[in-house]
């Protein structure tokens, strides 16, 4: 992890998210990265990724053949009049509802992360106190594999 | 069996019959365990002395070479010689110790977190967290060090783990799901670039420091000589090319002769092999803008297409790519294009500035007439290196080493100290300026110890001179780089044991130069030269 994540620092590559959790095989753990760039240097990323001895394999996946999910957080301030239309755009995002008391509203939100982006720009005007994003994680569809 | 007999045990296994190293707390289990096996241990007088030389001992024997340093200071101050071996592409093994496994992160004496401050030039790195795993770590670092592209593997251990009882067993077999790396060229890539040569009216070929790592000199040659291609090459491929092929120009780069650059902008195939382009050897990208097909051999992928694009990349081992390509090559009439580089080819500007002292090319002329046709020559970094570049003739068996990619001063005597010890019976030569002498001649004390014969030519110009010119042609005033306080660097050898001359014109020179050789002790000739020569 620090030596992907040192890697695009020390080769001065953009890293918009990394993820990085277990997989079906506990010794291998698989890692996401979105980066935004030009073709040449994701390719260089690629092979710069490729000859860290720890590093198994790349996948670039195109955003046809795979299915992406992001997840955030979000504490929004709560009052008598916000109430309701706040659970209603929850309920309109299929997010939920996870934590609540009388000053604030914790909601979970899943989905594309212009999904996200959309929600927390609908409930921006009630105030948002706190958020968290997970950053993006990405599965190839079906058997492409 | 203990661990730390363990790990001696897999060294012998690799066939390591001499590590250079420091001691010190952490690694003193391994220590006890090195001193009853046969290995042979080189006290260095600085661990940065003993990387360097275990690079200077892998580039003369094209074995790996080892150093082992305790924790803390003793592996910061390997740091350099790691980022300098991962540079040149020089397969070392750097065992360091650690601090108990149960103190690390608490900040204990001579605690620093080695793999983090060298994970961006180790080519891998392991920290040993149970001692079983010795064998197969020691295994896999020996193979990831020398295999594929070549570069410092960094195995940390800490001192407690030394000491644990192990079941020895050494693997058989590696198995590294992270780590292929691609031999063999890719049959249809090697042959569009066959293809691409015998169409091309302006072939050239040009050599990289990856030509000497696989050994490939032999190949690289046939191919130059069946296809009659004319050769330039890089700093790090200087001894890839005899000088006196008919095919041979010189040396690339923003050091390099002007006909050789001129050669590279205006060939319309252009073979990159074992080069990675660096900034230093080919500075103005542009130049590759007329459209010349690019052939770019190399057994890192991630080198195709980092600097330049290429449109022919053959991934792999330079090797038998070249065997291959070297097969199907017919002759091509070169002999108009190879005519007109030469007629590129432009006095070098130093005679006119040189007033006092000896003259640095002539020098290395009268040396090269002398020396064995198997000499080993290590070059220190700045001024000096350039003139011994150029001017040092590769012939026979000779080698060149230098600190290309990092650019390490003080580099040329414990890397010399490392050659000279693998290749016992090869004369060889450490040249240095003023400045790269002071920064590692304690290892004298080394070199004196091993029972060492090395011939030191070095250049006094009592500055800083490379960066005296840089200042120079940046038209600002010189500052910083005056060594207006040098010792006696005479008396420095008589004070160990050893003798030198000082020389101020090239006749005195010559004779200076035969008592060396004839000498049965290390022997330093220091040439005065004029503080205003430039490189080129």
């Amino acid at each position: 992890m620090s030596k992907i994540s040192g890697l695009f620092a020390r080769r001065g590559y953009n890293i918009d998210s990394l993820t990085v959790g277990e997989t079906e095989d506990p010794h291998i753990s698989r890692m996401t990265i979105v980066v935004k760039d030009d073709e040449s240097i994701v390719e260089q990323i690629n092979k710069q990724l490729n000859k860290l001895i720890d590093v198994i394999k790349i996948i670039e996946l195109s955003e046809q053949r795979s299915v992406f999910r992001e997840l955030a957080l979000i504490k929004i301030s709560l009052n008598q009049s916000n109430r309701s239309v706040i659970t209603e755009t929850v309920n309109i995002f299929r997010g939920n509802i996870i934590d609540v008391d009388n000053k604030s509203i914790i909601v979970e939100v899943t989905g594309s992360n212009d999904k996200i982006t959309a929600f927390i720009e609908l409930v921006k005007p009630y105030g948002i106190k706190e958020m968290v994003r997970t950053g993006l994680t990405a599965l190839e569809r079906g058997n492409s594999k | 069996m203990r661990a730390a007999e363990g790990i001696i045990k897999c060294l012998q296994e690799e066939g390591v019959e001499v590590v250079f190293g420091y001691p010190g707390g952490a690694v003193l289990p391994i220590y006890e365990s090195l001193r009853q096996s046969g290995i042979r241990h080189v006290l260095t007088r600085h661990e940065q002395a003993a990387g360097h030389s275990a690079s200077g001992y892998a580039r003369a024997t094209g074995k790996t070479g080892v150093c082992i340093v305790t924790s803390g200071p003793g592996a910061t101050n390997l740091i350099t010689a790691i980022a300098n071996s991962y540079m040149d592409s020089t397969p070392i093994v750097a065992i360091t110790g650690q601090v108990r496994s149960g103190l690390i992160g608490k900040d204990v004496f001579q605690e620093a977190d080695i793999i983090g401050s060298t994970a961006s030039f180790t080519k891998h790195s392991y920290l040993i967290k149970d001692a079983e795993e010795i064998p197969r770590i020691i295994k896999e670092a020996f193979h990831i060090a020398s295999t594929g592209r070549p570069g410092p593997v960094l195995i940390d251990i800490p001192v407690d783990i030394q000491s644990k009882e192990i079941a020895f067993k050494y693997p058989e077999e590696i198995n590294i799901r992270g780590y292929k790396p691609n031999i063999n060229g890719h049959k249809l890539q090697i042959k569009k670039a066959v293809e691409a040569i015998k169409n091309s009216k302006k072939p050239l070929i040009c050599l990289g420091g990856g030509v000497i790592s696989a050994k490939a000199e032999r190949e690289a040659d046939e191919l130059i000589e069946k296809g009659g291609i004319p050769v330039v090459h890089t700093l790090m491929g200087k001894g890839s090319i005899k000088d006196k092929s008919p095919y041979y120009l010189g040396l690339i780069g923003s050091h390099g002769n002007y006909h050789c650059n001129r050669a590279l902008a205006n060939a319309d195939v252009l073979i990159l092999i074992g080069t990675r382009v660096g900034d230093r050897a080919i500075r103005d990208q542009s130049l590759f803008s007329h459209g010349a097909t690019i052939i770019h051999i190399d057994i890192d992928p991630a080198e195709i297409g980092k600097n330049l694009s290429s449109m022919i990349p053959v991934v792999g081992d330079a090797k038998n790519i070249l065997d291959q390509m070297a097969k199907d090559m017919e002759s091509l009439d070169t002999q108009a294009w190879i005519r007109e580089i030469n007629s590129w080819k432009r006095e070098r500007n130093n005679d006119s500035k040189h007033s006092i002292g000896v003259e640095p090319k002539a020098v290395l002329d009268i040396l090269s007439r002398k020396v064995d046709m198997n000499a080993v020559l290590t070059a220190d970094v700045g001024q000096n290196q350039i003139w011994a570049a150029h001017n040092f003739i590769i012939d026979g068996e000779r080698k060149f080493f230098t600190s290309g990619g990092l650019g390490t001063m003080g580099y040329a005597i414990p890397s010399a100290i490392g050659a000279k010890i693998g290749m016992p019976d090869r004369q060889i030569i450490a040249v240095m300026g003023d400045g790269s002498f002071q920064m590692s001649f304690s290892e004298l004390g080394t070199l004196i110890q091993e029972n060492l014969k090395i011939l030191f030519l070095m250049f006094n110009n009592r500055r800083l001179g490379m960066v005296r010119e840089l200042q120079t042609n940046a038209h600002w005033d010189t500052f910083g780089i005056e060594l207006s306080h040098n010792p006696d660097f005479i008396k420095i050898f008589e004070a160990y044991g050893l003798q030198g001359t000082r020389v101020e014109s090239n006749d005195e020179f010559k004779n200076a130069l035969d008592k060396a050789l004839t000498s049965d002790k290390s022997f330093i000739i220091e040439c005065i030269i004029d503080p205003n020569l430039s490189t080129l």
